[in-house]
């Protein structure tokens, strides 16, 4: 056997070797999200019935319901996308397609996003309270909640996004150039449909980590009991994560029974809103040539 | 015309008639409570408070309450701002946050609502533990503490590595418990060099904890061990004479040394709207009932006819 | 006529966009503020260099300890602990996804994989105390029940998917026509994979560990709950810690009173936190621009 063919050989092998170790990392990964759902699964599926969903809270978990917090929190996610994605999406574009990149401001904004994605949640909920809560006089209601949400899932949303562009290949958007065509029209005809998959892929990742949080909600005023469900921007409200929080914290065991179908409820919604955003990045997403 | 009268004679009766009951419903409804309500603090009252709230709610469904359980910092900043009417506490209200609400101009009333038994448990196939004293209780979590095995606390213990756990340094139970057994909130062993001192802040994870090592012990809210009874051992208490087990009984006559207080506090202002004063009647007409629904403990009725009378 | 008419709509287009922009600014400046204020109250009464030098952290206790070290060292093992969770899996993930796996197996498995990113993190965190810690027990006896290493490997896995997906989207954005080159030379998967392509996305990559890093470093939840709320010196992962957040987090929704000076801690430790992480992120912009590779 030649040397170069021992070689081909060994590479053949180490190739083969790379094959089964990636196939095992992501079939880890995999068995470790099943063992979960299906442990919530098993736990939350017999109090997950028609009334858990439409009742209203109660303080004896056989009779408690979660129907101000699931419209609470769907609200809230509607809202939040409605602020940060067009925020984030315009920011990166602004980053990638606009700003000056030699200048101190650039290089100011970006270290300045990188690091608040690192800011923990509470610290939303401080500056939410502080500013929008106490300063701006919005109190404990649910534009604030959404605010403070939004904030804190736009550093997310503007990285991803910002990468999702940078990678639209230079060629194609100096041809539309060429063609004459003003910045802002190739923005919204060429750049941003290549770059939608992976703005998808970031929006979601951000409004599903947005729908967990209870903590910041907690510190701008969200309440774990309501009498009533939330008509209007300015009032008070529940959400999902905050109810499921309190539940998990009760020492009797009904509470952790119907805490786990709070978080079914909590998957069920994040399945579906990432459902939908697949949906569309899977039309949208092609292997650049 | 016969057709006529007839339905106008009708007509007037039906109007007649109606008027009555609405003249009677009227006043019906001018009795009937409406508002809103806004509660918040201490996450250890929320579950006696979410009770309360429900079932005047279910009374009196034009009055919307909400309840928060930002804790009771939290509770009494919320207070002063005058974002709430009633704060929930698990440990009396502090001079400066008393202040903060004067000189917002709020004058509040005190009231207590419940007993929280604070039960000090060990694991369940803990054979050897029959009580501790309080002094004992010192030795393991006080200031002073150096002992690392359970033989030096007593004669007679087992040489197993002591592992404490305790609820974390910010809550109304840390606070309650190292002030009782060490003479001041806050004061607790300082070395975790020598011995494994574990704090954390959810209860539950506390009786996973003690529940897992034959050696440790830890304290938290009996409903926390009346729900675990199966996994955790209760250590009776003695301050005095004679250990004393917590029981409904034992917390409520406080005969048992180591029963903490709840309390709800009021806005004065906000006591002369009627459904807020319906609603503070209301809780403490009930709470003895409702508290230990969720495994807090009656006050003595006597207690409870004092609060009352307070709101007059 | 017409030019004009699109320039002013194109410098509208950039004033809006500009502001956009700014509102992180602006955000960081609230934050900064917020924080700041209080510290500074804070730093009249405990002399900073006793907060950063003294080894005890016991804000609350009497006589209290103003020592932010242990507070640190807790965050830092988990985000070490848990990066050698989340980045080695979630690159290797991306990889077999972009490079190895079939189209329809990539649209199945990769919103899967987001699934596990939105998971509560308290059921991560229970299920690290009482799923992933009697596992660990069982290996490692002396393991304590509240552990470092369980909730690292839970917000490894929580983290994982941001990892996966994004390195995976900037991987699938490198130019087919680079991929096939390599082939076409007689390179093994495996070769075009590590030295062609992961290079190609490094940006994306490197951009999706540091997000994956930040969101260790504040994840509180899961620590709270399977590490405990110990304050520790000792890089210990067997043993109970408190990372900064979980502290944060104790004091803003606990029950001490707020206009203290120990519920001020809270304020400082959020400030040295957001330092921190402000000197992660620009170390790690340099190794970024440094490495970045642009394709047309």
């Amino acid at each position: 056997m030649t040397r170069y063919q021992k070689k081909l050989r060994m590479r053949h092998f180490y190739n083969q070797a790379f094959k089964i170790l990636l196939f095992i990392v992501i079939a880890l990964s995999l068995i470790v999200l099943i063992t979960l759902l299906f442990d919530i699964f098993k736990k939350g599926f017999q109090t997950l019935t028609w009334d858990f969903l439409t009742s209203m809270p109660s303080g004896r978990a056989t009779r408690a319901g979660i129907l101000p917090s699931l419209v609470g929190s769907l609200v809230l996610i509607a809202l939040t996308a409605l602020i940060s994605i067009p925020l984030g999406v315009g920011t990166a574009i602004y980053l990638e397609l606009y700003a000056n990149k030699r200048s101190r401001f650039f290089k100011l904004l970006q270290l300045n996003i990188a690091n608040l994605a690192g800011v923990p949640s509470i610290v939303y909920g401080i500056l939410g309270l502080a500013i929008f809560s106490q300063l701006l006089k919005l109190g404990p209601s649910l534009i604030v909640g959404s605010i403070t949400l939004s904030l804190l899932i736009l550093p997310v949303i503007i990285v991803s996004s910002s990468e999702a562009i940078k990678a639209v290949p230079s060629s194609i958007i100096d041809g539309s150039y060429a063609l004459g065509v003003t910045r802002w029209k190739t923005i919204t005809g060429v750049i941003l449909p290549m770059a939608l998959p992976g703005i998808m892929t970031g929006s979601i990742l951000a409004l599903s980590r947005a729908m967990g949080e209870a903590a910041p909600l907690i510190m701008v005023g969200a309440v774990g009991f309501v009498t009533f469900l939330p008509d209007n921007l300015l009032s008070r409200y529940s959400a999902l994560p905050l109810i499921v929080f309190n539940w998990t914290s009760r020492p009797q065991a009904a509470f952790a029974q119907i805490a786990a179908s709070g978080i079914m409820v909590m998957m069920i919604i994040l399945l579906i809103t990432n459902l939908t955003a697949i949906i569309i990045r899977n039309k949208t997403q092609s292997r650049i040539d | 015309m016969k057709f006529f009268r007839l339905v106008s004679a009708g007509l007037i009766l039906g109007l007649t008639l109606s008027a009555c009951t609405a003249a009677e419903s009227n006043t019906q409804e001018e009795t009937k409570l409406s508002g809103s309500i806004s509660i918040d603090g201490s996450s250890t009252v929320f579950p006696i408070t979410e009770l309360v709230a429900e079932d005047f709610n279910s009374e009196n469904n034009d009055v919307q309450i909400t309840v928060g359980f930002s804790g009771t910092g939290g509770g009494f900043t919320k207070f002063a701002a005058k974002e709430i009417e009633v704060a929930g506490a698990s440990r009396p209200i502090k001079t400066a946050e008393a202040d903060a609400a004067t000189a917002a101009g709020i004058e509040f009333i005190e009231l207590m609502v419940a007993y929280d038994g604070l039960s000090v448990v060990v694991a369940k196939d803990n054979a050897w533990l029959d009580y501790l004293t309080i002094e004992e209780l010192a030795k393991l979590y006080g200031p002073e503490a150096t002992a690392t095995k359970w033989s030096e606390i007593r004669e007679g213990f087992p040489e197993t590595e002591i592992k404490l756990y305790s609820p974390g340094h910010d809550s109304g139970t840390f606070d309650y418990f190292t002030e009782a057994v060490n003479g001041k909130g806050g004061l607790i062993r300082q070395d975790n060099e020598t011995v494994k001192i574990f704090f954390s802040e959810d209860d539950n994870a506390l009786v996973t904890g003690v529940a897992g090592d034959a050696g440790s012990i830890g304290y938290f809210g009996f409903a926390y061990y009346e729900e675990n009874a199966d996994k955790l051992k209760l250590v009776p208490i003695q301050k005095d004479d004679a250990p004393i087990t917590p029981s409904f009984e034992t917390i409520s006559n406080s005969s048992y040394p180591l029963s903490r207080p709840l309390f709800i506090y009021v806005n004065k202002e906000s006591l002369a709207r009627e459904e807020v004063n319906a609603f503070v009647t209301f809780y403490l007409e009930n709470a003895g009932e409702l508290a230990s629904e969720v495994g807090y403990v009656a006050l003595p009725d006597a207690l409870y006819a004092e609060a009352l009378a307070k709101l007059d | 006529m017409k030019k004009k008419k699109t320039y002013l709509q194109e410098s509208i287009i950039q004033m809006i966009l500009a502001l956009f922009a700014s509102i992180s600014i602006l955000t960081t400046i609230g934050i900064v503020f917020s924080l700041l204020f209080e510290s500074v109250i804070f730093f009249n009464e405990v002399s900073i260099i006793e907060f950063f030098t003294t080894i005890r952290w016991a804000p609350v206790f009497d006589p209290p300890s103003f020592g932010v070290l242990p507070l640190i060292s807790g965050t830092l093992l988990i985000a070490v602990l848990s990066s050698m969770v989340s980045l080695p899996l979630g690159l290797g993930s991306a990889i077999y996804l972009s490079e190895f796996a079939s189209s329809k197996a990539r649209k199945l498995i990769k919103p899967i994989l987001e699934l596990l990113a939105g998971v509560p993190s308290i059921v991560y965190g229970y299920f690290a105390l009482t799923f992933i810690t009697p596992l660990l027990r069982t290996f490692l006896p002396q393991t304590e029940i509240f552990n470092a290493l369980s909730a690292s490997i839970a917000v490894g896995i929580m983290t994982l998917p941001m990892v996966a997906s994004l390195s995976e989207d900037a991987m699938m954005a490198v130019p087919n026509s680079i991929r096939q080159g390599a082939y076409a030379l007689g390179s093994t998967q495996l070769e075009v994979s590590t030295h062609v392509i992961v290079p190609a996305a490094f940006s994306g990559i490197a951009s999706s560990f540091v997000l994956a890093i930040s969101r260790a470093i504040g994840e509180t939840m899961i620590v709270a709950i399977a590490a405990g709320q110990t304050p520790s010196m000792a890089l210990n992962p067997l043993g109970s810690i408190q990372t900064m957040t979980g502290f944060m987090v104790n004091m803003a929704l606990g029950d001490i009173q707020q206009g203290s000076i120990e519920f001020k801690t809270v304020f400082v430790v959020g400030m040295v936190l957001f330092i921190i992480t402000l000197i992660m992120n620009l170390i790690a912009k340099k190794i970024i621009a440094r490495n970045r590779e642009v394709y047309a």
